[in-house]
């Protein structure tokens, strides 16, 4: 007995050298997991800067309810006083979700997010009422402006299961960026999460705090967006869908950026509700579209500045390149008309871009051929992408013999040039790009990557990365063509017979190109300016209307695009808004006064 | 019964009785530590319970020792019947707990018979078998009587159930047949007629118990559910290392990771917090207790008395291996107590008793 004894004490004492010496560290590490549970605090997200450092964005502390359902004993009261109190919806739903999910019976359950002052409120009054209720404040994506710049600043949300899988320092009901600004520096701005070491029980019971990791708040966004602008852009844009946007020709910062219909970005924090969600996604006008860089449109008439810029550059056309104009076009057995049905008569290059003669680019469109203008556009940014760091960027369309070939395989007509000479046909762009096409002339010849960050500060206010220009393609036009183009411009704004005379500034010179766009299913026949519609054209059949430009002519400070849809003529719809913008512009950066202003100044008593 | 006598004071066994009450001392500590919620309550009611129960037992010790064992012999039937008695009364109007039916209420306090039972056990099996065997030893036929006898309160006790008390009662019964002189043809047969009837015995489990059986084969397999006790319990014994946490630090027990953390788990407890060193020491002091019961069965005046010995020695070497075995993962979980140590009234006053029937037995060899 004493052997069968010492036999088995020996198993019994070399099983716990297995356990406690051999295997002690594994051991202690499992009873740690078993006891330690890291509680993660999200870090304040970054806040987002206009150019001059004006606050957009900002992370505010949000208010929760919670409720333990073992701490009441009246439940379904206590649900029902609290739905009162507080508006929530659904609650008993959450906390069977929460059930399902494996909360602890400790656990509180998030029932009512993001409450108001008065809900607030009437929880801290009712507190008796509700056993087992807490509130809890957490940080929450505050967007200052609402609406504005909806869809360049974008959203957050709650991770979803994809996301998890992808970055694997996110934890369930983290907050991620999920569009626009807020998606593309989501590695800035979201900072990193602190935290404490709870112990806990078997059953979860919150014991003590074992230690606090402070959190490190993220980093902050300055745009290159000026809130002045995209006040007055989103003002001028009020009740219009469409797409403005301005970039600074110097070096492709973007000053503002508008697309409406927009939507409201606070909905999304803290959990959107499902019918919010629905309503936005099923929504025909599409307000989650960002329709500067994903929206495309034929861009009409504003299509031939390239169409002159490729003529003169490749020869076929000159500043005295004469076309008569009898109101139309006959080719391949069929007309194709001007927008003006009398016609321009014998016109030059200035005049046809001012009175935007389809017949003359017509002419130069056949000159040049499909893929000649196709080169030409693509080097000024079109039917391509941008490189703008949006998600789902459209390249928009320029169609060339080969593309055709490719995509229907088909050879090329004759006769479809004349469509991609007016900006119709194939020919479909983004605001974005018809935007650059603005800058490229206003610099003269220099296509920036548009940038709408200008720098990610750290905490401490220090720069942590600048973004500098990146020049994404140089062509050297010719300054005489440049300049007829530039001249041509101007008097579109200014001169007499211009299409856009309410882009007119008083003290700058404007230099602007009017466009129509057919709508899908409008009228048949090629549409230039202003003609082929009336006004009982139903809305959704009267034309987008477009209006590119820039200021001032020389030494340019900001070009811009915009489109209304529907908006019928470019001059009386598009127009106006680029007026407005410009015009705040030259108010907040005057130009220097003209010389012969100057003069007259230096007479006059000094001003006060 | 003879009082006063100065020889009970010189022949008492000192050695076994500090033995008994160091273990009964590791035994509060452990619950102490197995009951800690914080400083502020030091005093839990369980531990105030223990001291009561260690104290209860300390008189039945000495009662045991005062009385002669050989008196035994007369109440051993009576003893039997009567604990029959209340085992049947466990499965007609028990008090249950965590499932199983075990409990007499009693007000105070919570019998738990079949704690008597395993004394009632030995001491019927050592009243049959006192007489010596033929030559060659006990043959089939004279078994029928002790299994008969095995029989009723195994049955009675599986059925609770606590498949942990009815293979100690196994046990024992098969160490005091086989001490008591079974011829080794016999020892054959019934032992090859064990491991043919283990594959069968699996038809009769209950679920829990075949869940059990599988948790021990491969603890993973379910480790939030019938795995848990296991993967708990080597947790704790392991976080303790070498030399242990410190009294009142471990974290299994006190957070409630261990089950059962006062009773079947307890030798976890303690190993967590005193580490290698202190299961050692543990392991030695049961060693001893066991070396010292074999050698009073050795030294015992009559044969009655050293199988006596031989049983009251088998309980407690059964069970210590058992519970130990199972706390470290060597053996399935079968719900049994550490004797002396694991908190318990019936337990720790019936192994307290059967301590003093032992330090009787080696007192008496002086006194005749």
């Amino acid at each position: 007995m004493t052997a069968l004894m010492i036999g088995l004490f020996g198993l019994v004492a070399i099983r716990l050298y297995y356990l406690q010496v051999l295997h002690h560290q594994d051991n202690v590490e499992l009873a740690d997991r078993n006891r330690i549970r890291i509680r993660r605090m999200p870090a304040p997200r970054g806040l987002v800067f206009d150019r001059n450092h004006r606050p957009l964005v900002d992370t505010r502390p949000s208010f929760d309810a919670m409720i333990v359902p073992e701490d009441s004993d009246n439940l379904s009261e206590t649900i029902e006083k609290l739905e009162r109190y507080t508006g929530g919806e659904n609650i008993p739903g959450k906390i069977s979700d929460a059930e399902e999910a494996g909360r602890p019976p400790y656990e509180p359950v998030m029932v009512v997010e993001r409450l108001g002052w008065q809900q607030v409120v009437a929880l801290e009054a009712h507190q008796l009422e509700l056993p087992g209720v807490s509130l809890e404040i957490t940080p929450a994506r505050h967007y200052l402006y609402g609406q504005l710049a909806a869809h360049l600043l974008g959203y957050v949300g709650e991770v979803t299961k994809n996301d998890l899988i992808k970055n694997a320092d996110y934890h369930n009901g983290d907050e991620i960026g999920k569009f626009g600004l807020e998606r593309v520096s989501e590695g800035f701005l979201r900072g990193q999460a602190g935290g404490q070491e709870i112990e806990v029980d078997a059953v979860g019971r919150r014991l003590r705090v074992l230690k606090e990791i402070p959190d490190r708040p993220g980093q902050s966004i300055v745009m290159t967006i000026d809130l002045n602008l995209q006040q007055a852009a989103e003002a001028a844009m009020t009740g219009k869908n469409g797409a403005f946007v301005a970039l600074d020709p110097n070096n492709g910062d973007v000053l503002a950026m508008v697309s409406h219909p927009a939507f409201d970005p606070d909905i999304f924090g803290g959990g959107v509700k499902a019918s919010a969600w629905r309503e936005l996604m099923t929504d025909p006008q599409h307000p989650l579209t960002n329709r500067v860089t994903q929206g495309i449109y034929p861009p009409g008439s504003t299509f031939k500045i390239v169409d002159s810029i490729a003529g003169l550059q490749e020869g076929t056309l000159n500043t005295q390149t004469s076309y008569n104009c009898p109101g139309g076009l006959w080719f391949g057995g069929r007309e194709y008309h001007c927008w003006r049905k009398q016609g321009h008569g014998s016109i030059e290059l200035h005049d046809a871009i001012v009175r935007s003669c389809d017949v003359y680019f017509y002419d130069v469109g056949q000159k040049l051929g499909v893929d000649r203008i196709a080169k030409w556009a693509n080097a000024m940014g079109l039917g391509i992408k941008s490189g703008i760091d949006l998600d789902r960027e459209s390249s928009g369309t320029i169609p060339s013999s080969a593309w055709k070939q490719k995509r229907y395989h088909e050879r090329w007509y004759p006769a479809e040039t004349l469509s991609v000479a007016i900006g119709q046909g194939y020919v479909a762009t983004t605001p974005l790009q018809m935007a650059q096409v603005a800058e490229i002339v206003a610099n003269g010849g220099t296509r920036y990557r548009p940038q709408f960050i200008k720098a990610v500060e750290g905490l401490d206010g220090t720069i942590t990365k600048a973004y500098p220009p990146k020049v994404e393609a140089r062509i050297a036009i010719d300054p005489a063509s440049l300049a007829t183009v530039k001249d041509a411009m101007a008097d579109v704004v200014n001169g007499a017979g211009g299409t856009a005379h309410k882009a007119k500034l008083d003290d700058v010179i404007v230099c602007g190109k009017t466009g129509t766009a057919q709508a899908v299913g409008a009228n048949i026949a090629p549409v230039g300016e202003g003609e082929g519609e009336n006004d009982k054209t139903p809305e959704q059949y009267k034309d987008h209307a477009w209006f590119i430009a820039f200021a001032p002519k020389e030494h340019a400070k900001i070009a811009a695009a915009c489109i209304i849809e529907h908006g019928g003529h470019g001059g009386s719809a598009s127009a106006p808004v680029i007026h407005d913008v410009f015009q705040r512009y030259f108010q907040l950066h005057p130009e220097a006064p003209k010389p012969e202003i100057a003069r007259v100044l230096e007479d006059s008593p000094p001003a006060q | 019964m003879p009082s006063g006598d100065r020889r009970y004071i010189l022949h008492f066994d000192w050695m076994l009785f500090i033995l008994v009450l160091s273990l009964a001392g590791i035994g509060l500590l452990s619950v102490i530590s197995a009951q800690y919620a914080g400083a502020h309550r030091t005093w839990d009611a369980l531990v105030i319970r223990q001291m009561i129960w260690i104290a209860a037992g300390t008189v039945a010790l000495l009662v045991a020792v005062f009385i002669d064992y050989r008196a035994f012999q007369a109440y051993a039937y009576p003893f039997y019947i009567g604990t029959m008695g209340l085992l049947i009364a466990v499965m007609l109007a028990g008090h249950s707990m965590g499932g199983s039916r075990r409990w007499i209420n009693l007000g105070i306090f919570h019998l738990e018979p079949s704690e008597l039972a395993k004394l009632a056990v030995v001491l019927v099996m050592v009243r049959y078998l006192r007489e010596e065997p033929p030559k060659g030893g006990w043959g089939l036929r004279q078994m029928i009587i002790p299994f008969v006898l095995l029989g009723f309160p195994a049955a009675l006790v599986m059925k609770q159930p606590d498949l942990g008390t009815g293979l100690v009662l196994v046990l024992i019964t098969a160490t005091l047949i086989c001490v008591g002189g079974l011829n080794w043809r016999t020892m054959l047969m019934l032992g090859l007629a064990a491991i043919l009837a283990a594959p069968a015995s699996w038809h009769y489990m209950k679920p829990y118990q075949r869940q059990r059986l599988v948790s021990f084969i491969n603890p993973q397999a379910d480790p939030l559910g019938s795995g848990y006790h296991i993967i708990q319990s080597e947790i704790a014994i392991g976080a303790g290392g070498p030399f242990g946490k410190g009294f009142l630090k471990g974290t299994q027990a006190r957070l409630n990771f261990l089950p059962e953390q006062s009773t079947d788990f307890i030798f976890a407890v303690f190993a967590e917090e005193f580490g290698l060193a202190g299961a050692l020491v543990l392991l030695t002091l049961y060693a001893s207790v066991i070396a010292r019961g074999a050698w009073i069965a050795r030294h015992a005046r009559d044969r009655f008395g050293a199988l006596l010995a031989v049983g009251l020695t088998a309980i407690v070497f059964w069970q210590v291996a058992i519970n130990i075995g199972m706390a470290t993962g060597m053996l399935p979980v079968v719900g049994i107590t550490l004797p002396l140590v694991s908190y318990g009234g019936s337990s720790l006053i019936a192994m307290m008793a059967a301590m003093g029937i032992l330090i009787n037995i080696n007192t008496r060899r002086y006194l005749f």
